[in-house]
């Protein structure tokens, strides 16, 4: 600021009092900050060293092996890992598109008036709380959508492997669609945002060129923001990745790894949340190590996203 | 681009514009010399494809409506018909499959730990973004901060309830301290991050009329600077508030649940309105699930009235992105 | 070290709060790692309700906070007496948690509970544990029989009988679809559609498990080959429920289902139940009196530990199981030893209509006064 040096020399005539304050000040707000690094140091030293235990007692087993037996002192979580991938990839599977249909209309087809309530709308999704969307998941979605489609896909396509049944609303299908719901307002808010970013002289340049609607959005609007689309996907595959009460309402609840999406599974969030109130000791201590390989495949997706999304900004 | 035949020269200079979808996007009447209009419309088949993308868009918007209009209709149509002033007044009768109670253990328990959580990680959260906007501004602490509080707004929520669990209730037993210290972490990150946009959108020259007026540069930050961030503030703070009140993994690991209605801070375990709606969801009998309902709208009815009053309030605020 | 100007210090000051939060939280982690973690059901510091307020109400004079965890199975009973006792004695507060019978001698064997509660008798290591642990006896007092029966959501269909092979094959995964020959070889009245059949079973460590594979292990013996019995066991099929309530939460939602539950969870869920076929040869409908049947003549030896299941009697019906209650025979507070007794023998004596209201079979005579007699051994170090 131009201004400083004068206004440095006014403040140094003034009593010591105001340059004690911005120096106390100053500490303290910067003291805020690094609380948040402490507390992520200390988040992630404190499980791991209560998850270390079963760590070295189970070895690679713990993640390459899907006996999970805790009477039994067997801890092997790769059914939870194998399910939190497959729930998520389903979820994404479904999500994406459907965000990208929203994004698009919102920003290049809505007439304005239309634009407000539907973005509100979708906002209102992202707001909800998971264990309403996991009730109502269980007692709505359930019986009218998931149960029919599950034993239509397992009557008609059940030769292709993945749609083998018996089939169950209560499977990795199940889980999956309620975290496509869950996710698609991220996704579209963020495609959202990167669509608005694109100006308006592309858009035209590609109208005057003779583009149809769809060809000025395929070649104006998304190559821009294909960057920005990934990492939004990628934000929305984090959440899926760490959801827990609504998949675990869902999942079926079965130390199992199955081929078939029909049929019921396990995740790593919900074998925490279902499993830990009648856990003691080793059983634990196992779940916080499931915990946090959880935590470190979320970190992973969520910072690559976060580069992508910031480079995008920073364009 | 599609292939299309290079079109002959020297034609049809006079040509009208084609009516139909696409004459809005032709500049005037007036083309290119030696430019067929008839020959620039598009083929049928790109026609055809533009048509069907924007009906798969309107389907994509169509679906993604219906469970925003199903959930609302549904919770509302179900919670009614349990929720009364018994089911707002009273807790959970001992044993789940009775009639009647309510849920007002887990309202309580909510409102504790959500009220601890906001008086911890508000003021602090604030506090960092004052730092990041004011203080650190590019260097390399400030972009570190930035970086770990978006990662941490990812961090599964559960894992911070087993974080909580590991660091603090095995030295202090479940509680509703643990469930607000789990919460206050969830919230904080995103306080943080929604403040310090708030706080660059204050113009430069309120803050140079402040110090031109002698102020030290606390007093302008605390008389001056957050004032005027503050309806963008309290949008930011109350999105975390709504957050906070809908979240559940983590308060299973640190607060437990009960079905007693206590106002215990540590020592003992409690309920949340979260909690006791996701027993009630594994719940074979009509009571408790007919309890469940009735919770999640009370619930919802929470969290959509914080959501919406941030909404207004941005709205409202002269500052907006 | 030093630093020249405010920016360094500053600099330095933050990097060694860091470091020390840093090292704090290894050594906090560390030693963590040796310590027994709380789990559910413990309260560490106060127990829930444990308000051992004076002022003992209308002429009760005992007063004291119980907790007790475990079964779920005998839950409903259990709650239903603990609410008609402290009704009574306004001064006494019981406090149970249903989190499965593993789960309460777990922590009745930590002594974060006053007493456990599982319908799986306690295993010599179990009890080896728990005595050395509390200083005392375990004591195994039985409260009432109940039963487990499969109960399943099929539309259409009010009656199913089953005999233990074609009940041990649904539950393997041999029998795939409700229209199975086997199947209808046994309801031959019965429209049976052609679905698949979804299984139900535990996720948690349970009593009401232990029970069922218990019965499904004498009675078949591919499954006793293939599976197994005990409290948690591989399944090879099915859909996971938390507790006997998930379980019947689970069957509700899943049409086409079968699941294994206690009678009271199948009655007030409305959920219809398999009608079994038992030692004898009958076709027997689970119900109070055939539960009571199951009863009648079960050896036990001394400690109290034994099984019900697969009962010879003609009425009886197959899969019934005993509940008890575990306390340590000397314990340190008088005044809760005082709650307990009272309540244990209240509920024994007095508690009975309460039980058969709900479908457990209260103890026969002969049984009902060795277990008095257990409960009034208890006393104080």
């Amino acid at each position: 600021m131009a201004t400083a040096t004068t206004l440095s020399a006014g403040r140094r005539g003034r009593k010591g009092a105001g340059r004690k304050g911005d120096s106390l000040f100053a500490i303290f707000a910067a003291l805020s900050g690094v609380l948040i690094l402490l507390v992520l140091a200390w988040m992630v030293v404190s499980t791991t060293g209560t998850a270390l235990p079963v760590f070295s007692s189970q070895g690679i087993s713990f993640i390459t092996s899907s006996e999970w037996r805790p009477g039994d002192g067997q801890f092997g979580a790769l059914a939870f890992i194998y399910g939190t991938i497959v729930t998520s990839v389903i979820a994404l599977v479904i999500a994406v598109p459907l965000s990208l249909g929203v994004s698009l209309f919102l920003t290049e087809y809505s007439p304005k008036r239309v634009k407000g309530p539907i973005g509100y709308c979708v906002d209102l999704l992202a707001a909800v709380p998971s264990v309403i969307y996991g009730l109502w998941g269980v007692f709505v979605l359930l019986p009218i959508f998931l149960q029919p489609v599950a034993d239509f896909l397992a009557k008609y396509l059940g030769f292709i492997p993945i749609f083998k049944g018996p089939a169950s609303g209560l499977s990795y299908f199940g889980a999956g669609v309620i975290l496509a719901v869950m996710v698609t307002p991220i996704i579209t808010s963020l495609c959202r945002e990167v669509f608005a970013t694109v100006p308006d002289s592309d858009r035209h340049a590609a109208y005057a060129l003779g583009a149809t609607k769809w060809e000025m959005i395929r070649q104006a609007v998304l190559p821009r923001g294909r960057a920005g689309i990934v990492g939004a996907t990628m934000l929305g595959l984090g959440r899926a990745l760490g959801e827990t009460i609504a998949v675990a309402l869902l999942i079926g609840s079965a130390v199992r790894l199955d081929t078939s999406i029909l049929r019921p599974g396990y995740s790593m969030a919900a074998v925490i949340a279902n499993q830990f109130q009648e856990a003691t000791g080793d059983h634990i201590r196992a779940l916080v190590g499931v915990g946090v390989v959880l935590f470190v495949m979320t970190i992973i997706i969520n910072m690559g996203a976060r580069a992508l999304v910031w480079r995008f900004n920073r364009v | 681009m599609s292939k299309r035949r290079t079109p002959a020269l020297g034609t049809d200079r006079d040509a009208v514009p084609p009516t139909g979808e696409d004459s809005g996007h032709w500049a005037g009447g007036r083309m290119a010399p030696g430019l067929s209009l008839a020959e620039c419309r598009p083929t049928r088949r790109r026609v055809w494809r533009n048509r069907r993308n924007s009906t798969l868009v309107l389907l994509a918007v169509g679906l993604t409506m219906i469970p925003v209009v199903l959930i609302l209709y549904q919770i509302t149509a179900k919670g009614i018909a349990t929720m009364d002033w018994e089911f707002l007044t009273s807790s959970m009768p001992f044993s789940f499959r009775r009639e009647g109670g309510g849920f007002l253990n887990g309202l309580v328990g909510t409102l504790i730990m959500v009220g601890l959580a906001s008086v911890v990680s508000i003021p602090l959260g604030v506090l960092a973004a004052v730092y990041l906007v004011e203080y650190g501004k590019k260097n390399w602490l400030a972009n570190l901060i930035r970086f770990f509080s978006d990662v941490m707004t990812g961090v599964p929520s559960v894992f911070v309830g087993l974080f909580v669990y590991t660091a603090l209730v095995v030295q202090f037993g479940f509680g509703a301290l643990m469930g607000a210290a789990a919460l206050a972490i969830i919230m904080m990150p995103i306080i943080v991050r929604s403040t310090e946009e708030m706080l660059k959108l204050v113009p430069n020259e309120l803050k140079d009329a402040s110090y031109a007026l002698g102020a030290a540069k606390w007093q302008t930050i605390l008389r001056v600077i957050l004032p005027s961030a503050a309806p963008g503030i309290v949008t930011g703070v109350m999105l975390a508030v709504a957050r906070a009140a809908g979240e559940t993994a983590p308060l299973i690991l640190t607060a437990l649940g009960s079905y007693q209605l206590t106002a215990k801070l540590w020592g003992a375990p409690i309920s949340s309105l979260t909690l006791a709606i996701f027993d009630g969801a594994r719940n074979p009998f009509a009571a408790g699930q007919a309890r469940a309902w009735a919770g999640a709208l009370e619930l919802l009815i929470i969290v959509l009235v914080f959501t919406i009053v941030a909404r207004v309030v941005a709205s409202r605020s002269r500052i907006s992105r | 070290m030093i630093v020249k100007n405010t920016r360094g210090r500053f600099r330095v000051f933050v990097a060694v709060a860091f470091l020390v939060v840093l090292s704090a939280s290894l050594v906090v982690g560390g030693c963590g790692g040796e310590s027994d973690l709380p789990a559910a059901g413990s309260d560490t510091t106060a127990a829930t309700g444990s308000d051992t307020t004076a002022g003992a109400g209308g002429g009760a004079s005992l007063a004291a906070g119980l907790n007790g965890a475990g079964a779920t199975f005998p839950e409903p009973l259990y709650v239903e007496w603990i609410g008609e006792f402290q009704a009574a004695n306004p001064g006494a507060t019981i406090n149970y948690q249903g989190i499965g019978s593993g789960g309460g001698i777990e922590q009745f064997t930590k002594m974060t509970v006053d007493f456990g509660a599982s319908d799986a008798p306690m295993k010599d290591e179990e009890l080896a544990a728990a005595e050395a642990a509390g200083g005392a006896s375990v004591l195994h007092i039985p409260t009432v029989f109940g039963a487990v029966v499969p109960a399943y959501n099929l539309e259409g269909v009010e009656e199913l009988k089953l005999d233990p092979e074609t009940l041990a094959g649904i539950f393997l995964g041999s029998i795939g679809t409700w229209n199975d020959p086997a199947l209808v070889a046994l309801n031959p009245d019965v429209e049976l559609p052609d679905q698949a059949i979804q299984v139900v079973h535990r996720s948690d460590s349970s009593g009401t498990t232990s029970i069922f594979t218990g019965y499904l292990d004498q009675a078949s013996a591919e499954w006793a080959e293939e599976v197994g019995k005990g409290k948690e066991v591989t399944w090879p099929v099915g859909i996971g429920g938390q507790g006997n309530d998930g379980v019947a939460a689970v069957v509700q939602q899943q049409a086409g289902s079968i699941g294994y539950v206690e009678l009271s969870y199948a009655t007030e869920s409305g959920l219809p139940m398999v009608t079994l076929k038992n030692q004898a040869g009958n076709f027997v409908a689970p119900s109070l009196d055939s539960t009571s049947a199951a009863a009648v003549g079960v050896e036990f030896p001394e400690d109290l530990r034994f099984s019900a299941s697969n009962s010879t009697g003609t009425e009886a019906y197959p899969i019934v199981g005993a509940t008890w209650i575990l306390v340590f025979d000397k314990m340190k507070d008088a005044a809760k030893v005082e709650v307990l007794k009272a309540w244990l023998t209240w509920s024994l004596n007095d508690g009975t209509w309460l039980a058969e209201e709900l479908g457990y079979a209260p103890l026969s005579d002969e049984l009902k006064a060795l277990s008095l007699e257990k409960i009034g051994s208890i006393s104080t170090f």
